[in-house]
């Protein structure tokens, strides 16, 4: 038995590693994918391109805008005169926000009531216009504390000395400089992982199916326990390998924290692996072309990965979808990624991850290979 | 080139679609599952967030501003931690996403008119969703702020103003700044990318991988005839799913629709030929269906995913990147898309990415020509 195991993961690896294209395109997407990820994938918001119209020319409207100069979170490129000119701006993609200011704006103020601020904005990109609008909220509040107290001041100047301040002192764990890249990296090797096993496990067993050399395994002494296990073992390992080798990439190129135990991730990924496997061999079932299993491998990866808090928080989604996420493994093998990379935890804390993981897993695998049999009868 | 050659080659293209009815469902579905699992999946607009408080001071000015935050929509009072421990746990496990610490001298610093320092930890694993937390945080802080300031000035008889500042934000094209009608209308671009590329190369490769292709050849058929005929059919198909795309887009999800139908066509036309040239292209150089899914993958379906401005935008990238975008077909599309749907600008400003998009059209062609012709010698 161990004999024809071992001749049929040597095929397997001929199979994989002969043609050079083929090669190629095993190592080369993976890391061309983390690159993109890396470089593209970003949902920080700076240098807004920024527009000011000014009505008021009061010492106050100047400090105001000075404060969104001041900010690297915008980018003043434009000074207009005539309201007029907005649509232009903005229809040409030249800026994304316009900020107006009344005539009267120092006047309210001096008053102490409050002043309108206008923000025109281009909302095609619906989430950086919402983060837009809460810089700018904050920058404005700010503004109206400081003016608030000076204006006291100025009055009596004995009371600034005593009004109460109240500040925000924000430490953002794990990640804190808020980057992006932190955030996707990790993600990204999940992504990859869920796409290429499940890919390269259907189109092996399809691609046999095909050209009909499944038939000829079928007359063989080959049982199909060695037949499932020879189809799968080698493509845990490709995927372990791509698993390392993108890891590294994240690592020594982006410069993303690796804090937690690399055995951890090591057992979440080949649990998680078991979901893939198991998944490519049930669409193999089902296929009876390499372009059918192409189909539907994109049919449940771009779901997965969509759905699994890849890019989006499951939080925000309909409850409906909500519920749905829970048979994506991917969502499981996402939290021990990015746990393990920045928060640097162990099993005490992912385990509920960990046996998520390994139910699916155990399904996955076993309703694959009962139908699996049943095709090859 | 003969038409009526061209024409053969097309209908024995069209039989063999037709033919395989599993491949033609999935092609007809792919824009449904798309639309649904983007239009809905896709929000980044984060409301209750987790929020744990460990409220150090008990006092009524504590609770107050703790009432503050459970006040506002994106904030869950969750719960409220008696140590320190207890919050550094729930946000290792990620039951909490942000932790709020009020000092132990919060009233008595307010009462001295000293400065008050409140502590947030956030979890910045997820730094979109950290960002959005912090600005609200502030908004809310710099409302208490105001008013404990305002309270201290006129309890000390000071002037009794509070002056602040109002932003009135118009937002141009998405009025409610919502995801979807940011997502749904790029879709088309990605729908059209697996269609045009992925489906395409692998069935491309198919004739290549059983020998057919060269049977073809043999025949008196031209380069050109053959790769424009095994096109056509694969275009319509294209074509039909970026209408169902739009129809989704505007009956179901409501996206307003404020450009031209005719703008919409040619964009459409443009991109489905330039990525039905690269789908061939790719077939030609691997001729071998794995490898072609593989470089597919990353050469049409990330880039229109991800550097063409459909969810993360173009602006926001490092500047190399952003220059290689320049490179990307669906790029151009994604402009033209979005114009359609949401600006309405009309085929007159739309010259330059539609200009873009006929020059790649016309290089495409000739480099898959002119493999093909290399890929015979």
């Amino acid at each position: 038995m161990l004999e024809r195991l071992r001749q049929m993961l040597t095929k397997e690896f001929i199979h994989l590693f002969r043609d050079k294209r083929m090669r190629f395109s095993l190592v080369v997407p993976p890391l061309l994918q983390m690159l993109i990820f890396g470089y593209a994938a970003t949902y920080e918001v700076k240098r807004i391109s920024t527009a000011v119209l000014d009505f008021d020319h009061s010492q106050e409207s100047r400090e105001f805008l000075d404060r969104f100069r001041a900010s690297n979170r915008f980018e003043i490129r434009e000074i207009v005169h005539q309201q007029s000119e907005i649509p232009a701006l903005i229809d040409h993609r030249r800026v994304v926000l316009v900020l107006q200011i009344q005539p009267g704006f120092a006047g309210l103020l001096r008053k102490g009531q409050t002043a309108p601020v206008q923000a025109v904005l281009d909302g095609t990109d619906s989430n950086t216009s919402l983060i837009a609008i809460g810089y700018i909220n904050q920058i404005a509040a700010r503004y109206a504390q400081d003016y608030q107290l000076e204006h006291a001041e100025r009055l009596r100047p004995s009371l600034a000395q005593f009004a109460p301040r109240i500040q925000l002192e924000e430490r953002p764990w794990y990640n804190p400089n808020l980057e992006s890249r932190w955030f996707f990296v990790p993600g990204v090797i999940g992504t990859l992982l869920l796409t290429t096993v499940i890919m390269l496990t259907a189109f092996a067993v399809v691609r046999e199916r095909e050209i009909g050399t499944l038939e000829q395994l079928m007359v063989t002494p080959i049982r199909p326990a060695e037949l499932i296990i020879g189809k799968t073992v080698p493509f845990m390992l490709i995927g372990l390998g791509d698993v390392f080798l993108v890891t590294m990439l994240g690592v020594l190129w982006f410069q993303v924290p690796f804090r937690g135990n690399p055995l951890v991730l090591l057992l979440g990924t080949i649990l998680f692996l078991l979901s893939a496997l198991g998944i490519g061999l049930l669409i193999s079932t089902a296929c009876t072309t390499q372009q059918q299993a192409f189909s539907i491998t994109f049919f449940s990866v771009t779901p997965a990965i969509m759905l699994g808090g890849f890019g989006f928080p499951i939080a925000s989604m309909p409850k409906m979808l909500q519920w749905f996420t829970y048979l994506d493994p991917l969502r499981f093998y996402l939290v021990v990624l990015r746990s393990v990379f920045l928060k640097g935890a162990g099993l005490s804390v992912l385990w509920p991850e960990l046996l998520a993981l390994t139910i699916l897993g155990t399904s996955a695998l076993t309703i694959a290979t009962l139908r699996f049999h049943k095709t090859l009868d | 080139m003969k038409l009526r050659r061209l024409l053969a080659v097309s209908r024995k293209e069209i039989v063999q679609v037709l033919r395989d009815s599993r491949s033609l469902l999935i092609v007809l579905l792919m824009p449904l599952m798309l639309m649904t699992v983007l239009g809905y999946g896709v929000n980044l607009d984060t409301k209750h967030i987790k929020v744990w408080a460990f409220d150090r001071e008990g006092s009524p000015a504590s609770q107050d501003l703790l009432r503050r935050f459970q006040a506002s929509i994106y904030f869950d009072l969750v719960r409220s931690a008696s140590d320190y421990r207890t919050l550094t746990d729930a946000l290792d496990d990620g039951r909490c996403q942000l932790a709020i610490i009020v000092p132990h001298d919060f009233s008595a610093r307010l009462r001295d008119g000293r400065a008050v320092t409140i502590q947030t930890l956030v979890d910045g694993s997820d730094s979109n969703t950290a960002q959005l937390a912090i600005g609200y945080a502030q908004g809310v802080l710099s409302g208490y702020g105001s008013a404990v300031q305002a309270e201290f000035i006129r309890a000390s008889g000071g002037p009794a103003i509070m002056p602040a500042l109002s932003v009135e934000a118009r937002t141009w094209f998405n009025e409610e700044l919502e995801s979807k009608n940011f997502i749904v209308p790029g879709v088309a671009a990605v729908v059209m990318a697996v269609v045009g590329t992925l489906l395409t190369s692998l069935t491309i490769a198919r004739e290549w991988e059983r020998g057919t292709m060269e049977q073809l050849i043999s025949t008196p058929v031209t380069a050109l005839e053959i790769i424009l005929g095994k096109l056509v059919p694969y275009f319509a198909l294209g074509m039909f799913d970026t209408a169902v795309c739009a129809a989704i887009a505007v009956f179901w999800f409501e996206v307003p629709f404020r450009g031209e139908l005719a703008t919409l066509v040619i964009g459409s036309g443009l991109f489905m030929t330039v990525i039905l040239g690269l789908g061939f292209w790719i077939s030609v150089l691997t001729k071998n269906q794995l490898a072609a899914s593989q470089i597919g993958l990353v050469a049409a379906f990330l880039p229109s995913m991800l550097l063409s401005g459909f969810t993360f935008p173009i602006e926001q990238m490092p500047l190399g990147v952003q220059t290689f975008t320049y490179l990307v077909a669906a790029r151009y599309y994604v402009v033209i898309l979005k114009s359609v749907f949401l600006r309405g600008t009309g085929i007159g400003a739309l010259a330059w990415p539609a200009l873009a998009l006929s020059i790649y059209t016309l290089i495409i062609v000739a480099l898959a020509r002119r493999s093909f012709h290399k890929s015979l010698e």
